[in-house]
Order: C-alpha cells, then sequence, then structure tokens
C-alpha cells in the first residue's frame, strides 16, 4: 500500500469513528451492584440514569444523545480496575461517574492516568488526594469531619471536652480520625480526654465497646462519639446504644456514614438527637431538593425512596461535567478538564457548588439530629460554603503540600516548603 | 394525658412555685410568661432553653402541656400574629397564652430542639414531676434531676423526701439531692456527708464523679475521709462487676457463635460437607421473620418473632433440602468442588435475595420484651441477648435430644460413624443425608430470627457469620455437639475477654493464630472422632 493508500485508509477509518461518535455520548457508570457495596451503590446507579435521561428530555449535550454504559464492579476492587478499562477503552465513553470507597477509587486510578479519562467520584472520603483525571464531589475531612467537632465543641452543640473516636479499620476512619486527634489537640484537648477505637469490618457485637464508652463517657466531662463506622456495622452499633440506654443528651452520636439510607433498618425512636454531619439532608427545606426528590420517586416509581448526601454529589457531579463540555464545546478529555475548574452549578440545599482548582467543590456543612421518623433535623449550618482542602493542614506529611491545576502550576501535591511539584 | 394526671402536675408546679418563691401577682405572671414566648420567637437553641427555664418560674396554669409539646415537638410559633400554638397529640391546635381553641392557622414554625434544649426540658420536668402520685414516676423524675442537677430543685427534692413512703423512690430522691449537692457551691457539711453516703450506696461511674466533685470543695478531713474511703469501695465493686460484666458478653457471644455454628456441626460432621451456603441459610431465616413480620395483624406484633421461629425454620430447611438434592448429593465424594458449588449458591442466593428484597437493610421489629435492658447489681443485662442465649441452650437441647433419643438420631449417628455399614443394615443413607441437611439447614433459619434481632437484615448477613462457624465446628472438634458448644463458649470468652484488653481488631488476630496452632497440634479439634470412620 502506497502512501496515497494509507491516507484514504486512515481517513476512513476516522470517519467511521466520527460518524459511531456522531449517534450518541457514552457516559460510563461504575457502581458495585452485587456484593457487600451494593446497599449503597445500587442507588447512585439509579440516579445517574435519573440523570442521563433528564438530559436527554432536554435534548441531550451537544446536541447528541447521552447514552448510559452501566457495569458492575461487583464490589472487587481489582474488578473496578478492568471494569474501568472496558469503559474507557471498549466502549469510549466520555467521562465515568463511579466508585465508593477509598480502596476502590484507588484501584481505578492508574487507569484513568493511563487512559487520560475522567472520573466522577461521588462520596466524602478521607482527602490527601487531588489528581488531574478526579474530580471529587463528595466532601474532604474538613467539609464535614471538622464543622462536626466544632458543632459538638460549641455551647449549642453541648460544649463537648471529651472524645471517643470511633471507627472502622479502614483508611477513612483512620485518616480522618488522625485529622480530628491533630485538630482536637490544637484546640487544648488533653490526650487522655480522646479515646480511639477500632473495630473490623461488619462488626456486629457491639455490647463491649459500648459499655467502654458508657465508662469513658462518665468521667464527669460532657463526652461525645465521633463514629466513622461503616455502613453495616452501624445497625448492630445504634440497637446497643439503644438498648444500653445511651441517650443523645448524655453522650450524643456524630456519624460521618450514617445517612437516610443507614437508617432504613433501624427504629430510630431511641436514636432520636443522634447526629450525623453531611453536605445534604433529604428533610432541608429547599425548592431544588423538592423537585429533586418528586423526579426521584416518579423516576423509581417508590413513593418513599430516600434520597442522600452521595445523590446529590452525582447530581452536582454530572450537572459540572455538563455544564463544562457546553463550555469546551467538546468531549475531548484535555479540555473538558480544564474546563471544569471555576464551573458552578446549584446544589440542592439553595445554594451552588464551585469547582475549585484543587478539584474539589464548595459545600455547605450540616449538622443533622436523628428523628423518630427516620428522617434528619437540620440543627446547625455552616454560614456560607466552605473550599475544600485536598491536604489537611494538620497532619504533618501534608500541611505543605497544595494542589492547584489550573496552569501554570498544574500539580496535585506542590510542596510549598521545597518549592517542587511531586511532594 | 388525662386530667387527673393534669391536676397533679399543675399542683406540683403550684408546689415549685411555692417553693422557688415566684409568687407573682397576675399582670406580672402575663408579663412573664410574654417574655418567656418571646424568647421561642429568637429560633435560637439557647434562647428556647432560657425560655424553659422562664415558662417553669412562670408557672402558667398549661405548662405541663407547654413543655410537653415542646419535647414532642409539636409547639409552633405563629410569627404572623405573634403567638404561640401547641398542638395535642390528637392534632387540636390552642394558643399556649390563653389556652382557647384555635382554627385554621398557617404559617406555624415548629419550635426547634436539639440535645441541651431536651436537657434543659428534662431538669424543668423532673423538678415538676418529682411530687407525682405515681411513684415510678417519683423515681423517673429523681433520676432526671440526678442527670441534670439543678440547685433550685433542693427545696422541692427535700419537700418530697420528708413525706415519701415509698423505698425505692425514697433511694432515687436521695441520690437526686446528693447530686444537687455536688452541684452546689456552697452545701453544708451535715450535707456533704449524707450526699456521699447515699453517692456511695449508688456505686457507679456517675457516683463516683459526684463523690469527687464534693470532695474538693471541703476542707474537712472527715468528708475527704469518707469520699476517699467511698471511691475506694466503688472502684473494688466497679472492678468485680466489670468482670462479671465481661463474662456475660463473653456468654452473650458465645450464644450468637452456637446458634450460627451448631446447624452447620450437623452438616459439616455427619456428612463432611463443606457447606458454604449456611451463612446464606442463616440469612434466609433472618429474611422469613421480615416476611412473616409483614404478614402478621397489627395486634399480634409483639409475637411475629416468636411466630417466625418456626416459619424460618421450614424455609431454611425446604432452601437446605434443594441444595442438597441438586447439587451437593452429585458431590459426596468430591470435598473441594462441594466447596467450590456451595460457594457459587451461596452469591447465587444472596444476589436472589438482592433481587427480591432490594439491597438496603429490612427493618425487623424489636417487640418490648426484645428491647432496651435491666440490672442485677451492677450487671447490666440487655433482654434482647438474654432470650438469644435462652434460645440458643433451647436450641442445643432439642438437638441434642434428637441425636440421642429418635430414631432418626440414631441412624444419623450410625451413618456418621460408619456409612458403608449403615446402609448394609438396611439404612437409607440418602434419606438420612437429605434429613441432617434438612435439620441443619432449619436450625440455621433459626440463628437468622435470632440475628435479625442484633444485626443488620440485609444479603450479606450470612457472610459475617460462616468463618466464625467454621471456626467452631473445626476447633470443637467435627461431628460432636459437644464439641460446638463447648468450641463456642471458648471462642466467645476468648473473644469478649482479649476485646477489652487489645482491642477488637488485635483480638480478632490473636484468636486466629490461637486457632491455627491449636488446630496444628489436635487436627481434629478439641473433641476428636473415634472409630474406624476417622481413619478412611
Amino acid at each position: 500500500m502506497g502512501a496515497a493508500g494509507a491516507l484514504a485508509f486512515g481517513a476512513a477509518a476516522l470517519s467511521t469513528v466520527a460518524a459511531r461518535a456522531e449517534d450518541t455520548i457514552k457516559v460510563g457508570i461504575l457502581h458495585s451492584l452485587s456484593g457487600t457495596m451494593a446497599i449503597s451503590e445500587t442507588t447512585l446507579k439509579d440516579v445517574m440514569l435519573m440523570l442521563i435521561d433528564q438530559q436527554n428530555k432536554k435534548g441531550g449535550l451537544l446536541g447528541k444523545k447521552l447514552e448510559p454504559v452501566v457495569v458492575d464492579p461487583a464490589s472487587n476492587w481489582p474488578l473496578f480496575a478492568e471494569k474501568a478499562k472496558e469503559l474507557i477503552v471498549k466502549d469510549k465513553v466520555a467521562a465515568v461517574f463511579g466508585c465508593w470507597t477509598s480502596v476502590s477509587r484507588k484501584s481505578v486510578l492508574p487507569v484513568f492516568k493511563e487512559y487520560d479519562s475522567i472520573l466522577f467520584y461521588p462520596v466524602q472520603y478521607e482527602g490527601e488526594e487531588s489528581e488531574r483525571n478526579v474530580f471529587y464531589t463528595g466532601a474532604a475531612p474538613n467539609q464535614q469531619a471538622i464543622p462536626a467537632v466544632d458543632y459538638l465543641m460549641s455551647a449549642d452543640g453541648g460544649s463537648v471536652k471529651r472524645w471517643v473516636l470511633e471507627g472502622t479499620d479502614y483508611v477513612y476512619p483512620r485518616t480522618t480520625n488522625k485529622i480530628l486527634e491533630a485538630y482536637l489537640k490544637a484546640k487544648g484537648v488533653a490526650p487522655e480526654d480522646i479515646m480511639v477505637n477500632y473495630t473490623p469490618f461488619g462488626f456486629s457485637d457491639w455490647q463491649t465497646e459500648v459499655t467502654k464508652i458508657k465508662a469513658f463517657g462518665s468521667a464527669g466531662k460532657k463526652t461525645a462519639v465521633v463514629s466513622t463506622i461503616n455502613g453495616d456495622a452501624n445497625v448492630p452499633f445504634y440497637k446497643e446504644l439503644g438498648n444500653q440506654g445511651i441517650k443523645a443528651t448524655n453522650i450524643p452520636v456524630v456519624a460521618f456514614s450514617v445517612g437516610e439510607e443507614e437508617l432504613a433498618g433501624l427504629d430510630t425512636k431511641p436514636l432520636v438527637g443522634h447526629l450525623a454531619a453531611w453536605n445534604y439532608f433529604e428533610s432541608i427545606d429547599a425548592p431544588a431538593n423538592k423537585k429533586f426528590i418528586d423526579e426521584w420517586h416518579a423516576f423509581t416509581k417508590k413513593p418513599k425512596r430516600t434520597t442522600n448526601d452521595p445523590m446529590e454529589a452525582a447530581y452536582i457531579g454530572f450537572n459540572m461535567w455538563v455544564k463544562a463540555v457546553e463550555k469546551a464545546g467538546t468531549i475531548n478529555q484535555d479540555k473538558v478538564i480544564d474546563a471544569m475548574i471555576g464551573v458552578s452549578v446549584p446544589n440542592l440545599t439553595g445554594g451552588y457548588a464551585t469547582m475549585m482548582g484543587n478539584h474539589h467543590i464548595t459545600k455547605p456543612v450540616y449538622i443533622g439530629e436523628i428523628q423518630g421518623n427516620g428522617q434528619f433535623n437540620v440543627v446547625w449550618q455552616t454560614p456560607g460554603t466552605i473550599v475544600a482542602d485536598a491536604w489537611s493542614p494538620y497532619l504533618p506529611g501534608s500541611k505543605d503540600l497544595f494542589a492547584d491545576w489550573r496552569k501554570p502550576l498544574s500539580c496535585g501535591n506542590f510542596n510549598v516548603k521545597s518549592g517542587k511539584c511531586g511532594s | 394525658m388525662d386530667n387527673s394526671i393534669l391536676l397533679r402536675t399543675r399542683r406540683a408546679l403550684a408546689v415549685l412555685i411555692a417553693l422557688f418563691g415566684f409568687i407573682l401577682p397576675s399582670a406580672a405572671f402575663a408579663d412573664a410568661l410574654d417574655d418567656a414566648f418571646s424568647k421561642l420567637f429568637a429560633n435560637q437553641f439557647s434562647q428556647t432553653e432560657q425560655a424553659i427555664v422562664d415558662i417553669t418560674a412562670a408557672s402558667p396554669p398549661r405548662g405541663a402541656e407547654i413543655l410537653d409539646a415542646l419535647g414532642d415537638g409539636r409547639l409552633y410559633i405563629d410569627p404572623l400574629n405573634k403567638r404561640v400554638i401547641y398542638l395535642t397529640p390528637a392534632g387540636d391546635a390552642f394558643d399556649a397564652k390563653t389556652g382557647a381553641k384555635v382554627d385554621g392557622v398557617d404559617g406555624l414554625k415548629k419550635v426547634r430542639v436539639n440535645n441541651g434544649v431536651r436537657n434543659a426540658l428534662e431538669a424543668a420536668v423532673g423538678a415538676l414531676s418529682v411530687g407525682a402520685a405515681d411513684p415510678q414516676k417519683r423515681i423517673h423524675a429523681a433520676q432526671d434531676l440526678f442527670n441534670n442537677p439543678n440547685p433550685k430543685a433542693l427545696a422541692v427534692v427535700d419537700a418530697q423526701l420528708a413525706k415519701e413512703k415509698d423505698e425505692s423512690a425514697k433511694l432515687a430522691l436521695e441520690q437526686a439531692r446528693a447530686a444537687i449537692v455536688a452541684s452546689t457551691p456552697d452545701a453544708s457539711a451535715a450535707d456533704a456527708t449524707r450526699a456521699i453516703a447515699a453517692l456511695a450506696q449508688r456505686g457507679d461511674e456517675a457516683a463516683k464523679n459526684d463523690i469527687n466533685a464534693i470532695a474538693v470543695k471541703y476542707k474537712d478531713p472527715a468528708i475527704a475521709g469518707a469520699a476517699k474511703s467511698a471511691i475506694a469501695a466503688i472502684d473494688r465493686s466497679l472492678f468485680a462487676w466489670g468482670l462479671a460484666q465481661n463474662g456475660w458478653y463473653g456468654l452473650s457471644a458465645a450464644s450468637v457463635l452456637l446458634l450460627a455454628a451448631i446447624g452447620l456441626a450437623i452438616t459439616f460432621g455427619v456428612m463432611g460437607v463443606i457447606n458454604m451456603a449456611h451463612g446464606e441459610m442463616v440469612m434466609l431465616g433472618a429474611y422469613a421473620t421480615y416476611v412473616v413480620q409483614m404478614f402478621v395483624p397489627a395486634s399480634m406484633a409483639d409475637w411475629s418473632v416468636v411466630l417466625a421461629l418456626p416459619v424460618a425454620f421450614l424455609v431454611s430447611g425446604a432452601a437446605g433440602v434443594v441444595l442438597e438434592r441438586t447439587v451437593i448429593r452429585y458431590l459426596y465424594t468430591r470435598p473441594l468442588e462441594t466447596l467450590l458449588a456451595t460457594w457459587g449458591v451461596s452469591l447465587i442466593l444472596q444476589q436472589v435475595v438482592r433481587t427480591v428484597f432490594g439491597a438496603s437493610n429490612r427493618q425487623v421489629y424489636s417487640p418490648p420484651f426484645l428491647s432496651g435492658a435491666f440490672h442485677v447489681g451492677g450487671l447490666e443485662i440487655t433482654q434482647n441477648r438474654l432470650w438469644i442465649i435462652l434460645l440458643s441452650g433451647a436450641v442445643f437441647a432439642m438437638l441434642l435430644f434428637v441425636l440421642r433419643a429418635t430414631s432418626f438420631g440414631l441412624q444419623m449417628r450410625a451413618v456418621t460413624q460408619n456409612r458403608r455399614m449403615a446402609a448394609a443394615m438396611g439404612i437409607s443413607t440418602t434419606r438420612v443425608d437429605m434429613l441432617a441437611f434438612a435439620l441443619g439447614s432449619g436450625v440455621a433459619g433459626i440463628a437468622g430470627v435470632a440475628l435479625s434481632q442484633i444485626d443488620n437484615v440485609s444479603p450479606n448477613l450470612g457472610q459475617g457469620y460462616i468463618i466464625d462457624s467454621f471456626m467452631v465446628v473445626v476447633f470443637g472438634g467435627v461431628g460432636n455437639l459437644w464439641g460446638a458448644a463447648l468450641g463456642a463458649l471458648t471462642l466467645g470468652l476468648a473473644n469478649k475477654i482479649l476485646e477489652p484488653i487489645i482491642g477488637a481488631v488485635q483480638g480478632q488476630i490473636v484468636l486466629l493464630v490461637f486457632i491455627i496452632l491449636f488446630i496444628q497440634k489436635r487436627p481434629r479439634g478439641l473433641f476428636a472422632q473415634k472409630g474406624r470412620a476417622v481413619e478412611q
């Protein structure tokens, strides 16, 4: 084949790619639909399908229809990487919305870097990360954990002086508790007034732990529990709290992983007054939220299905992506990644979320009390939105790091001391 | 609230006013109430707390209803007409100031409640109902006061103590008085001594703190000495009760382990089948409880858990029979393939349940006899755990009876000991296999009913128990019920002894290492099976 032939062939190949690309824009959904994480992630898959459906009814994006590609990584971390690769290479999706656990996100990171694709990550996490290919629409620790502790230290929150940091034994609780411990000590809390405790995944026999909390809490100082207990272990934990008669008026528990969905398996009457810190609650009275909940009920055909914080994060992430693609006028990854920064979309609680240079978004923080009907009632909120710290200023390794993906810095871990990118 | 209680509360309020010295002329009274209500309009928790104190002090005719409504989230402000409205539990609206019924009001805003407001309410209601006619109410009020001691309430408590006849109410009041004294900066030495004695009798951590609070205020060596010896005594008794409490937790953990594992002891023991789907039989039992609860009429709701026991047994037993007939019986001679096949079945069952019931947890109702706790001395016994221990004992006894005293049990033991010889004696081994599998799975279903009270009813329920169950069976000795019981007891107690010392995560690791070493030394577990079958 001569040069001309090769050119012609190349042009033909290009035109078929173009023809295929003209039909639809594919969007990858990478959430576990089976296995242990299905309990949380199935909801996010459904919400993505709803958002894509709504966008298509509005006429799609760049004049094309959006086409969801759903895969099931089955709560299996290596499978997340395989499925991510399949979405990017085989289905050629424009962006992927997915992951829940930090370990699944870490597992897919190399894939997104290698193929220079885009991941939207919708769950609150431990921070200490800022990647060019990932947009974090959930809360960083300073958008959830630190405001919650601030609230409990305030007069309104009960002027708490003694702290139990209770978590499941994996990366999110360990990092969050490290940050909180450093923060509390910086605020003048004595080391003997902090108890850190970890339990295994899926822990179900909480008798000893709850007794320990009770003993720690009866030292005469107002005590609170900061819980980073993961999904499945929460129901037995709260049941034991109720049975042993720990009331929120004595020892309040503030949780970072308990939302409307997790309360579904519980009788919440003995738990009234225990707290959760999120950036969204289903009960928040805002027109955008009401509209979203109504659409959600209509889409799932279940009039009682709850909404929760990661759903709002998915909603914000999807709308930001749509806006960035419209701004860039293309789905080309590099252009969309650059266009994302500075994009601002309404959140569901009556404010705006803006994508910052560190690929995290601005969020308001709410403290909600558990009610007898399984919902939360907001008792405190930040006056405005909070900008995320990708790197916590309270950890020795990370306080000198700084992330900004705008030119000319374009770096996720710039060390301000050494003046170099890459720690 | 019926009228007599209202009347009594009102009388208590009157007493309170008299004692607090807040006897106000009626005009001033209305002003004080207006003042208190105006604080509610601020929509700030600290203001609401102040309003509660003011309302208690002003003691309006409907004070108890207003505070009750506030606690239950039935108190509203009407910003348009500048008035406070409370709803009765039935939903009728009344003006809090005038007591007049109001109809058709719009734009009401609920007075918000948080933990600080709840504490203030507890203290206020505690002071109000110390004089209630029902001794239980008085005890409750005294406990509220103990938790939220308020120096102003001392007079009310003393007045009630002077005429108190009920012994346990007297005790509670005396303790409440001690807590109040501990929180008063200038109590007399006599009061302090009396308080220390009452607190020493109570003997818990909270009492210890109060004694400490008293001790630092007085230089008197007699008081300091009394405080010191009281604290030493409390420490000793707390330590002893702590040990007993841990023993109880160990027993409770063992009972859960035994329930989950005992079905496996039968299937694994009798047929040597490694059934990885055993946990899913437990899960099916938990879902059976949920389904039974949906169909039971509301009047019987408290008993749905009991009704679920036979249903769960049948559902899981039937699932066991299907599993045995369709999968396992073709694989009897191939243990590795059995392991893989049953593991596959476990995944299939999980996904089926997830598809039918959804991925989220299902709420199984806990009847009153399975919620809460009671005290035996310094021991706190949670009722659900108590019943699970009893159930586990009953299931164990029943299985022992089946194995020892029925002809089916005899056949089963014969097949366990020597399959071919049993067949030669005319025992249908396939039938025994099937029934044994049904029995083992059915018992797993019963375990599921128990677990629905303490764990998530989710498709993953069984996974959390399968490893522990195998551990119990292997540790105890395959094919032996007593072995399983002793294995469960050892592991449960060891777990609960290790947990407070080295933490739950490390405790689990230590236990697993111990089992590995133990199995090295005694591969056949605690109770090794003897006989020809073992040598095969």
